[in-house]
This record gives structure tokens, C-alpha cells and sequence, in this order.
């Protein structure tokens, strides 16, 4: 029997269109997975099964009834439980605080004792190694993580939706927790488990639905697929040899990392060993399933981060003494980073004052340490020019001008110094066409000119547009690099599911 | 230098002079472990304070002084709340622009409420009660159990608020709106209430603490009386770190520290008293630091919650 | 009438202000007094007589300097509630220059006692702002506790080692007359100071504004994680932003001593470093525009005697109106004219203009 059936959903944001029809059967007590890229649709969809959000049209039949939400409240008195990506929890509180917070109110004591007692027994019966008298900030993330589903549980949850379960764990918690996935179910638990890891997919779903830019592009069972059948699904087209690619015949080496260790905020190793080499003149474009150290690698190259072990050469020389600033000026590594609100700009200067944001203490944006706005006047000027930035006014807060001409901004302002190096991280990421084209021919016009261009991206389809070599991450490794005629959707499904690595 | 006699005076002392302070600073710790800080402690004590006068002037008794104390303290504390959890204006600019409100108020109030010679006329108030039996163990009795009925309040009112705050569900909810809102948010605790209540509770603790000055103290109202006993408050919740019993010891400290300066001063002229008054201070500073044990605020204290608007 | 909407949104502070004046005269009503004339006294003593703005001068050195110190390091995030104690040190370290240096060239003299100031200030600020920046700390706590810490030590100082033999009180010997600031208004007290205050009001937003310091300052207090990517050293830069707050507030301390007391008194501040964050708050955090708080706040402190003395209203009405000023500048602050109905009245038109005409790249 259908546990949950999401009925022709649509769902849109403005002039976006966020979900276009999709419908779901969900059965009770399966693991069904909703695999698909970044931006396929699967968060909004989740936040409409939580009652965050309204759909335009279509319903939801939970055991055959339709489902009327306004509020996560709702849902979760209909016994559907979240567990959100990121941690709704109270680090400073213990577990079983966490679980019983919200479930009382009022000048009344908490019988914490008793609740204790029974958060014990339902975290033994469903596998859970967990003491509830600990304080969640003592607790791993993966332990934290059962703490959130302890919660849902707790709340009489029988329906549980995962959130991207596994990108906040360690490798080595993330088999356990699949584990644990199908304890839940042996209990009769259903459950929703959104990734777009192929491999946690096949491991652990009865069912999985592949979305897509909004819509579902497939419904299998888990037993009748292959992941490299799914990945060619999620990729969703086959490989077309881009006409507009530039050739260029690639120069010497001029960036080597060599055996990259890093950790990420939380302290988890995030680059494991990654080697690889960009010689001038070519772009290597670096994909991979989001959160598998893209990020990391970019920021440990561009100086931002701290490199455990390993060692980076540009044209010859260590780089790995040298802070943000010298990197980008002696060793002429230019960087466009992945959040460019919240690193590359900032958001309440000018646009004229973001051009020399990197610059900012030399001439000619200042001499003898004062600024000198006639110079970023007609700097801005030429810029927005030549990059065809949209705006009202050079003087205006970049904060207000579109994400495509934020970008422009950024990329006007690192190309200008003239790097050798250029790391260029979601290049494309929110922007509209005409944008992606723009970005794409900056990008060949560098690499004629003999730039080494490191082109990390999620998305693969602009990877493939461009890149002369493409590079997989997974799991803070590379694990092959393809020649674009050799990128067929079935060999990056594969190395970005760390499936065949042994392959290449 | 320091007899037998002299100590029990002295501690005695202590605890007259902690009462006003542990009282405002148990206050404000309910209202920073929500999230809050209650800067404006200092002009809620004064506010208690003018309140415990008018109350004991108009009705003649102590015990209405002591609530209209409590009611213009949680005033004040309902003003705060209005400016720093409904309108996002800074806590600490709000709280400070309280003290300012009270301090003049009070005093422009008084003066026209008691006259110009205020001062001279004596208010009713609160005498000793010894407690039979208690009372009468050597040393410990006299200190500790012949004291005014706030004192025994304040007995009462810390394990209350340990109780409050690590055994009951509204506890809970406090300490989860101060540590991350939007966790509680989710969780379904109602986090601009829990902020709101706390800051009044706050206030009116605070006020009772300013009340406490007035009927059992000097029993008239002075211009500024709290004399910067709220401040002296804040530094005790950090020294307590931020929790009902070690905030009462933070505050007995405090007092004893006050106590030894005041008996210094008189006493023994050449030792600097200022050593006393400053030492409190310095200890929390060291505790923040960490030199000795672990003290974190709460995460979220002074960080105005909005939630996420939903599409 | 769009026009006199915005008008109205853009000058709310100063509606706000007039709305605390009204409520202010209520209490005067409730005390028998006229208003108006009140009001004109007080406005008129501080500002229009010659002695009263002399008064006022005094007192607006002290709140400007302090809100200053609590200004700047506002920009650069760092939150300074410590200007009362970094008074007390900067009058500690400028009073031991001056007693205990040998005199010498009186200018020469004079400049070091007022950098010792700075110089004790900023120490005492560098403290929250090292703890902050190096170990995480909360600033505001920090700078908070070492207020009472500084006032302790210079009463410490004025009642001890520095104590005028035989004084009735806690107060050192008076400095070498040589090293008194000049005065502007003789016979007033009106000390050279309050110029000080203001040409440093002036160079510091000049230097927010046009120096590479403090673009490395405003960047880091705007968005941090864009500042380390701009090559900026984010810690340093915190510790170097809160010292310059309290080396504000100490040449305020510097100043009262040089220019007021003549002499290191305990307890010699009424609270100006507390006034200097009200102040700071409600220039916005703009130094062009301290001075002008300052003035308004000095003003209501000094203008509160004529107005007593002319309309019998007491004083202490003036504490009270000060403090609405703030709660109804706040309040009114944060009203945000985006969020507001006319706001969003006014985006909407400006979108259908940008339809109407195509954008063009001017400047280009």
C-alpha cells in the first residue's frame, strides 16, 4: 500500500519553476530515495511534504487521505518527521533535552528521568548506540544525527525525510548510518532519502526517483538499476562536442599540487592526498558531486585555508608559505570563490570599491596609504565597459545588481591582474544564459592567452563545455580524468560515485 | 587583623549587602540564559527602588512598597523587551537608555511625589526576624537566620530558579532560546515569548532588588540609591557563569568583597580597599579567560532573533 | 507627496527627538512649569549665553572623545562598552606624565601627557580586543568589567601612592600650570579639547573614508571573511581597530585632566563613556556626525542649571528626556523605510521607471 502519494505537484517561485508536475508513490516501509542534481527540485519538494511551502497545484495523499499543512507543526502531528540538513539542535543541552524540548510548555516540571528512560529504550530498539544523558556538543556529527532522528521518533514519526543525510557526516560514520536506515525500516518506518550520492543510493533504497530540473525523469526499483544507469538519468544528456572550444596547444606545468591534505570547518578531512597538474594555457575543469572537497581544494590553492600536508608549486616554486595576498601577487593566482556574497564582495560597497578589493593597499588604487577614488572612478568605468556589467551607477552597492553581474564584478577585478593561475570556483552557478555565455568566452579568451585555468564545478555540463581535461573529486580525491570525447554520461556517473575508480 | 568578632560582622554585612545584587542578578541571569542582556538592570533597581518608597509612602506598608517595587522594575524590563525583541534595536543601547529613563525619572518623580526634604523622613520597612531554633546556632545563626524577610525570600527564590531553569519545561525552553533560537524555533518553543517573559521576570527581580535597598536598608529613597549595583549584577552572572547558585555565591562574593573594603576603610586605612572592590571584576575576567574553569555565555545572548521569512 | 513622505522617513531621528522634547513636557506640565519656557532656558542657557555654551564646551569634550572611542571600532564590528574605564586610564597614564616626567619644553610636554592618555587607553582597550580577536571572547563583556577594573585603579592610584599629602579626599597634586590646555572662552572652562575633538571627529572620517586604514577597517567590519580574502590580517586588524577606540576615549580622560580637574581625582567621570555610546549610536556610527550628537547631549547637561534656575523645573528632568531621546531615536531607527508601506510604494515605482527606461551605463 502507498504510504504517501505526492500527486501532480507544481510548484514555482516567481518566473521559476521550481517542481513542474512531479508525482511520487511512496510505499510504506521502503526506503525511497529522490536522487538528483543541485537545483533538481528535491529541497523544495521536501519542504512542501513538511509544510513549509504551499504547492501551486496538485495535493498530497498521506495513506489515502489528502493532506492539508500550513506548518511543520502540522506535519509533524500527521507523524511526518524532518531532519534538515543542517542541525536543529542545542549544543549545550543533552540529548534527551533535545528530544523533549518543545514537546511540553509551562511552570511544570519535566520528569527528565522518565523521558530519559524512554529515549533509551527507543534508541536501543532501533539500533541507536547513544547515551542520552550526554551534551550534543561532546557528541560526533553522525551521533548528531541520530539525535535529530531520535527526535522524530520520539514525536510518534512513522513517515522520516532525510535532507541530504549524508554530507555532514565523515566517510567513515556514513556507513553506519546507512545501516541504521534499514533498522528503521525492518521497524516499519518509512523513509524519504533525498542524495545525490549513486553509490548510498544503491546501497540502501527500495525505490528511487530521479529528478531533474523540476521534473521526474525516472521511477525504478533499486534491484533493476545500475548506477551508471542512473547517473546517464541524473546528467541527463549525452555528451555534445562543444563547437565554440578554442583550441590551444597547453604550455608547461605551471600549478602542481601534490598530495593535498585539508580538513573542512568542522575539522573533517577534506582533501585526501589529491594530486594533480594545470599546465598554462589550458582549463582543467574539476566536477563532482557537491561537498566532495571542491571547496576545500579551491581555498587551500587560493590561500584562505591551511594546508595540513602536501605541497602546491606554481611555475616552479612552493607556495605554501605565502599568505592570500602574496599568492595572488607573486605567484599570480587569481580566485573567484564559490559564495561570492559572502566572500567575493562585499555586499554594501560600491561596485567602483569592489574592483580594488584586492588591491586596495597599492597604487594605483592608493598611494601612500590613501585611496584614490578619480583612479577607482575611471577604473570602474572601464570595467563595467569591457565586462558589460549592468548597473545604474559604479557608485551604487554591489548588493543590488544581479547575481550575473556580481559575477562580472568578480571577474573583471581578478582577470585585471592579470593572474597566471586563474581558480575559478561555481562559475555559473544562479546565473542566467547570456551570463554563462559571457563567463565562457572570458574564460577561452584567458586560456588563449596562455592563462592556466582551474574550472571547479558541480555542473557539469559547463565543465564539459569548456574544459580541455576534466577531473572527478570524490571523497577528497580525483579518481580520473577524462578527455572530453571520453566524458560519456556513464563514465562520470561512475568516478563521481567513486564507483570505478580502478577504471581509468 | 582579622578576629572571630570581626568576621562575623563582616559576613554579616556581606549578606545585607548581597541581597540587593544576587536579587538583580539572578534576574539577570534568566534573562541572559534566554538570550537577553539586561543592561538596563541598573535603572530597573532604581526604579524598584523608588517603587518600594512610594508604595511604603502612600499605604504605609512595606510589603505594598515592595510590590509596586516589583511592578515598575518589570516595567522596565517589559520596555526593554518591547525595544530589543520586537523592534531589533541593540540590547545594550536600549538597556543603557533604561538607566538614563529611571535615573532621571526617579529623581524628577520623587521630588515631586516626597518634596525636597525627602531625605529626612524615614519610610516604614522591614526589621529582623529571627528564626526560632536557627537562629540560635553559635555563629552560623546570627549571620544567616536573623536577617529581614527578603533575605529569606532570596533563600527561597535560588533553589526555585534551579528548579526553574534545569527541572521544568519553561526552563528548558529558556535555555534553548538563549543557546540557538532557531533550533528552539523549530523545535515549537514560542522564542519571542520565552525572550519577553524573561526579560520582565528580570525586571521585576531587579526591581525587588532595588526595592530591597529601600525597606530594609536605609528606608527612603535617594537620587541614584543603586549607586551602580546593577552593574555590579552583570558581573556577578559572569562570575556564576551564568547560573542560579553560583550567581548567588558570585554575588555573596561580591558582598563579602564590599564588606571587607567598608571595614578596611574604617579599620585599617593603609591596606588599599580598592583591592576588594576591584577583585571581583578581575575574577570574571579570568574566568572568561579561562584560567580557571570553563565559562561560556550563552551562544545566542545579545543577538536579536528574526526568523526566516518562508516563500 | 511621495517627496514629503521620503522627507519625513529621512529626518525621523530628529521627529523622534522632538517627540521626547514633547514628552518631556509633559513631566514639566505635571510639575506646574511652562514648557516653553523651560525649553527656551535650557536651549538658551546651553547654547545662546555665553557662559552656558562655555559650560557645555566642557562637557562635550569628554562625550564627544567618548563617542568616538565607541564609534570606530563600531564600524570596524567590534562592539566598545569600555570607553568609561578607557577614560579613567588614559587620565591615570597623561596624569603620571605630568607629575612624575621632569618638566621640560611645555608644548613637547603637554603632547606626551596627552598621548600617555591615548597610550592608557588603548592599552586598557587592546585588552577586550586581543581577547576577542585571539580567543573569542565577547567584547562587550570584557570592555564591560574593565570599566569597574580602571576606576578601582585610578582610585586606587588617587587615594594611594598619588595622594596629595593632607587631602580631604582622594585627589593628587596639581600638574605644572604649564601643561594646562589653553582655553577657548575666557573666563569659562572651556578647554581647548573640545577643538581637538572636533578636528579629530573630522580626520577620522576622513580616514574611514579615504585611507587604506580604514578601508581595512570598515572592510573587516563588514564582511570578515571578504577582508581575509582582500589580504587583509582580520585579528590584527580587530585589536588594532579597538585600541584606536581607546586611545579616543583616553585623550578624553587626558583632557579632563589637562583641561578640567588639574589634578587625578577618583570618581572624577560622570559617566561619559556611557553617554559616548548613546551618542555613537545615535551619530550612526558616523564621526562627522558625533560631534553634533555630542553637542546635543552636553547641551541638555549643561542647559538642565539655567532651566531649573529659570523655570524651577528640577534638573533631573533632563536625565529622564535624554534617556527618551535615545528609546524614541532607537525605536524610530528601526523602522526601516524599505520595510514600510510607502517603501515598498516607492520601489514599485522605481521598478516600473527602470521598464520604461532601458538601463544605461552611465559613466561608462
Amino acid at each position: 500500500m502507498d504510504h504517501i502519494v505526492i500527486d501532480r505537484i507544481t510548484k514555482s517561485f516567481g518566473a521559476f519553476r521550481a517542481l513542474d508536475d512531479v508525482s511520487i508513490r511512496i510505499a510504506k516501509g521502503a526506503i525511497h530515495a529522490i536522487l538528483g542534481e543541485n537545483g533538481a527540485g528535491k529541497t523544495t519538494l521536501m519542504n512542501i511534504l513538511y509544510g513549509l511551502y504551499k504547492p501551486d497545484e496538485g495535493q498530497i495523499l498521506l495513506n489515502g487521505r489528502p493532506l492539508r499543512m500550513s506548518s511543520p507543526a502540522d506535519a509533524i502531528s500527521h507523524g511526518i518527521g524532518m531532519i534538515h540538513q543542517h542541525f536543529m539542535l542545542v549544543n549545550s543541552l543533552t540529548v534527551t533535552e533535545n528530544v523533549v524540548l518543545g514537546l511540553e510548555g509551562g511552570l511544570r516540571g519535566v520528569d527528565f528521568a522518565a523521558h530519559e528512560k524512554r529515549i533509551r529504550e527507543l534508541a536501543k530498539s532501533v539500533g541507536f548506540d547513544i547515551e542520552p544523558a550526554a551534551e550534543v556538543w561532546t557528541l560526533p556529527m553522525g551521533m548528531r544525527q541520530r539525535v535529530e532522528i531520535l527526535k522524530a521518533l520520539y514525536r510518534k514519526a512513522d513517515v522520516l525525510i532525510l535532507d541530504e543525510p549524508t554530507s555532514v557526516l565523515a566517510p567513515s560514520e556514513i556507513g553506519s548510518f546507512l545501516e541504521s536506515l534499514k533498522t528503521l525500516r525492518a521497524k516499519n518506518h518509512t523513509i524519504l532519502f533525498i542524495t545525490h550520492k549513486l553509490e548510498e543510493v544503491m546501497h540502501v533504497a527500495d525505490r528511487v526517483t530521479v529528478m531533474r530540473h523540476g521534473r521526474v525523469t525516472d521511477e525504478v526499483d533499486a534491484a533493476e538499476t545500475t548506477p551508471r544507469e542512473l547517473a546517464q538519468r541524473m546528467v541527463g544528456r549525452d555528451v555534445i562536442m562543444n563547437l565554440k572550444r578554442v583550441k590551444s596547444a597547453p604550455g608547461e606545468v605551471i600549478l602542481k599540487a601534490e598530495k593535498l591534505v585539508a580538513t573542512d570547518d568542522r575539522g573533517v578531512r577534506a582533501l585526501d592526498a589529491l594530486s594533480f597538474e594545470l599546465r598554462a594555457g589550458e582549463v582543467f575543469g574539476i566536477t563532482g558531486v557537491d561537498g566532495n572537497g571542491q571547496r576545500e581544494l579551491s581555498e587551500v590553492i587560493a590561500g584562505l585555508r591551511p594546508l595540513d600536508s602536501g605541497q602546491i608549486m606554481a611555475s616552479g616554486h612552493d607556495i605554501g608559505p605565502l599568505d592570500v595576498k602574496r599568492r595572488k601577487d607573486e605567484a599570480g593566482i587569481g580566485f573567484v570563490p564559490e559564495d561570492r556574497q559572502h566572500t567575493g564582495l562585499v555586499l554594501d560597497y560600491p561596485v567602483a570599491t569592489n574592483f580594488i578589493l584586492r588591491d586596495y593597499d597599492r597604487q594605483p588604487a592608493s598611494r601612500h596609504g590613501l585611496l584614490d577614488f578619480k583612479y577607482m572612478a575611471r577604473n570602474a568605468a572601464d570595467l563595467v565597459k569591457r565586462y558589460d556589467v549592468r548597473l545604474r551607477s559604479p557608485q551604487q552597492p554591489v548588493r543590488f545588481l544581479s547575481g550575473g553581474n556580481q559575477q562580472k564584478v568578480i571577474l573583471a577585478r581578478e582577470i585585471e591582474a592579470k593572474p597566471k593561475i586563474l581558480v575559478i570556483m561555481q562559475a555559473c552557478k544562479g546565473l542566467d544564459v547570456g551570463a554563462i555565455e559571457f563567463v565562457q568566452n572570458t574564460i577561452f579568451e584567458l586560456k588563449a592567452s596562455g592563462v592556466g585555468v582551474l574550472y571547479i564545478s558541480t555542473e557539469l555540463e559547463h565543465v564539459l563545455d569548456i574544459a580541455d581535461r576534466i577531473g572527478v573529486m570524490y571523497r577528497g580525491r580525483i579518481t580520473g580524468t577524462l578527455l572530453p570525447h571520453e566524458a560519456t554520461s556513464e563514465r562520470l556517473g561512475e568516478l563521481m560515485a567513486g564507483v570505478a575508480s580502478e577504471v581509468v | 587583623m582579622l578576629d572571630w568578632m570581626i568576621l562575623g560582622d563582616v559576613l554579616r554585612t556581606s549578606l545585607r549587602l548581597m541581597v540587593p545584587i544576587a536579587f538583580a542578578a539572578l534576574g539577570g541571569v534568566i534573562c541572559e540564559r534566554s538570550g537577553v542582556y539586561n543592561v538596563g538592570i541598573e535603572g530597573m533597581m532604581l526604579s524598584g527602588a523608588f517603587g518600594a518608597a512610594l508604595g511604603t509612602f502612600l499605604t504605609g506598608s512595606p510589603v505594598a512598597g515592595v510590590m509596586v517595587g516589583i511592578l515598575l522594575g518589570a516595567f522596565g524590563g517589559a520596555i526593554l523587551a518591547v525595544l530589543s525583541i520586537r523592534l531589533n534595536v541593540n540590547q545594550i543601547v536600549a538597556g543603557i537608555a533604561i538607566n538614563l529613563v529611571a535615573l532621571g525619572l526617579t529623581a524628577f518623580l520623587a521630588r515631586l511625589i516626597f518634596g525636597l526634604d525627602a531625605t529626612t523622613k524615614t519610610l516604614a520597612g522591614f526589621t529582623a526576624w529571627a528564626i526560632p531554633g536557627l537562629s540560635a546556632i553559635p555563629f552560623v545563626g546570627p549571620i544567616f537566620f536573623n536577617q529581614d524577610p527578603l533575605v529569606y525570600v532570596l533563600y527561597l527564590l535560588v533553589p526555585f530558579l534551579h528548579w526553574l531553569l534545569y527541572r521544568s519545561a519553561f526552563g528548558l525552553e529558556i535555555r534553548a532560546t538563549g543557546e540557538n533560537p532557531g533550533a528552539a524555533d523549530s523545535a515549537g518553543v514560542p522564542v519571542y515569548r520565552v525572550r519577553f517573559l524573561c526579560t520582565v521576570i528580570s525586571g521585576g527581580l531587579a526591581g525587588l532588588g532595588g526595592a530591597y535597598i529601600v525597606v530594609s536598608q536605609v528606608f527612603v529613597f535617594t537620587e541614584h540609591m543603586s549607586a551602580g549595583k546593577g552593574f555590579i549584577a552583570l558581573a556577578a552572572i559572569i562570575l556564576g557563569r551564568w547560573d542560579p547558585v553560583g550567581t548567588l555565591l558570585a554575588s555573596w562574593f561580591f558582598g563579602f568583597c564590599d564588606a571587607l573594603q567598608l571595614n578596611l576603610q574604617f579599620a585599617n586605612p593603609s591596606v588599599p580597599y580598592q583591592i576588594f572592590t576591584a577583585l571581583p571584576y578581575v575574577a570574571s575576567i579570568l574566568a572568561l579567560v579561562g584560567l580557571y574553569g570553563r565559562v561560556k555565555p550563552p551562544a545566542a545572548t545579545g543577538l536579536p532573533y528574526r526568523r526566516e521569512s518562508k516563500t | 507627496m511621495v517627496r514629503v513622505v521620503q522627507f519625513l522617513f529621512v529626518t525621523k531621528t530628529i521627529w523622534a527627538v522632538v517627540l521626547a522634547l514633547l514628552v518631556g513636557s509633559i513631566l514639566m506640565l505635571s510639575a506646574g512649569a511652562n514648557p516653553l519656557y523651560a525649553y527656551a532656558s535650557l536651549f538658551g542657557g546651553a547654547f545662546f549665553d555665553y557662559y552656558g555654551f562655555g559650560a557645555t564646551l566642557v562637557k562635550f569634550s569628554p562625550i564627544l572623545l567618548a563617542g568616538l572611542a565607541v564609534a570606530i571600532p563600531l564600524r570596524g564590528g567590534l562592539f566598545n562598552v569600555g570607553a568609561e574605564g578607557q577614560i579613567y586610564m588614559g587620565a591615570l597614564f597623561c596624569a603620571v606624565a605630568a607629575l612624575y616626567l621632569p618638566e621640560f619644553y611645555w608644548p613637547l610636554h603637554l603632547l606626551v601627557c596627552a598621548l600617555a592618555g591615548a597610550l592608557g587607553g588603548a592599552f586598557w582597550a587592546a585588552i577586550a580586543g586581543y581577547l576577542k580577536a585571539y580567543r573569542g571572547i565577547n567584547e562587550v563583556i570584557v570592555t564591560l568589567l574593565l570599566n569597574y577594573v580602571g576606576i578601582n585603579i585610578v582610585s586606587y592610584a588617587a587615594g594611594g601612592p598619588m595622594m596629595e599629602e593632607g587631602a580631604p579626599y582622594p585627589y593628587s597634586p596639581e600638574i605644572p600650570s604649564s601643561l594646562f590646555l589653553p582655553h577657548i572662552m575666557l573666563p569659562t572652562d572651556a578647554h581647548a579639547g573640545a577643538l581637538v575633538g572636533v578636528l579629530l571627529a573630522v580626520i577620522l572620517a576622513f580616514v574611514l573614508k579615504y585611507t587604506t586604514f580604514g578601508f581595512a577597517l570598515t572592510t573587516v567590519g563588514s564582511n570578515p571573511q571578504a577582508a581575509k580574502y582582500a589580504g587583509i590580517h582580520v585579528q590584527r586588524q580587530m585589536v588594532v581597530t579597538m585600541a584606536l577606540g581607546g586611545a579616543l576615549a583616553g585623550l578624553g580622560g587626558a583632557f579632563e585632566i589637562l583641561g578640567v580637574k588639574y589634578r587625578l581625582f577618583h570618581m572624577f567621570s560622570p559617566g561619559y563613556g556611557f553617554d559616548g555610546i548613546v551618542v555613537a549610536f545615535m551619530a550612526g556610527a558616523n564621526p562627522i556626525l558625533v560631534p553634533i550628537a555630542a553637542l546635543f547631549f552636553s547641551g541638555l547637561r549643561s542647559g538642565a542649571q539655567f532651566m531649573q534656575r529659570a523655570s524651577g523645573v528640577d534638573s533631573t528632568v533632563i536625565d529622564a528626556i535624554q534617556g527618551l531621546v535615545v528609546i524614541f531615536v532607537a525605536a524610530s531607527l528601526a523602522i526601516r523605510f524599505g520595510e514600510s508601506r510607502w517603501g515598498k510604494l516607492l520601489a514599485q515605482r522605481r521598478a516600473l521607471d527602470d521598464q520604461l527606461t532601458p538601463v544605461e551605463k552611465k559613466n561608462a
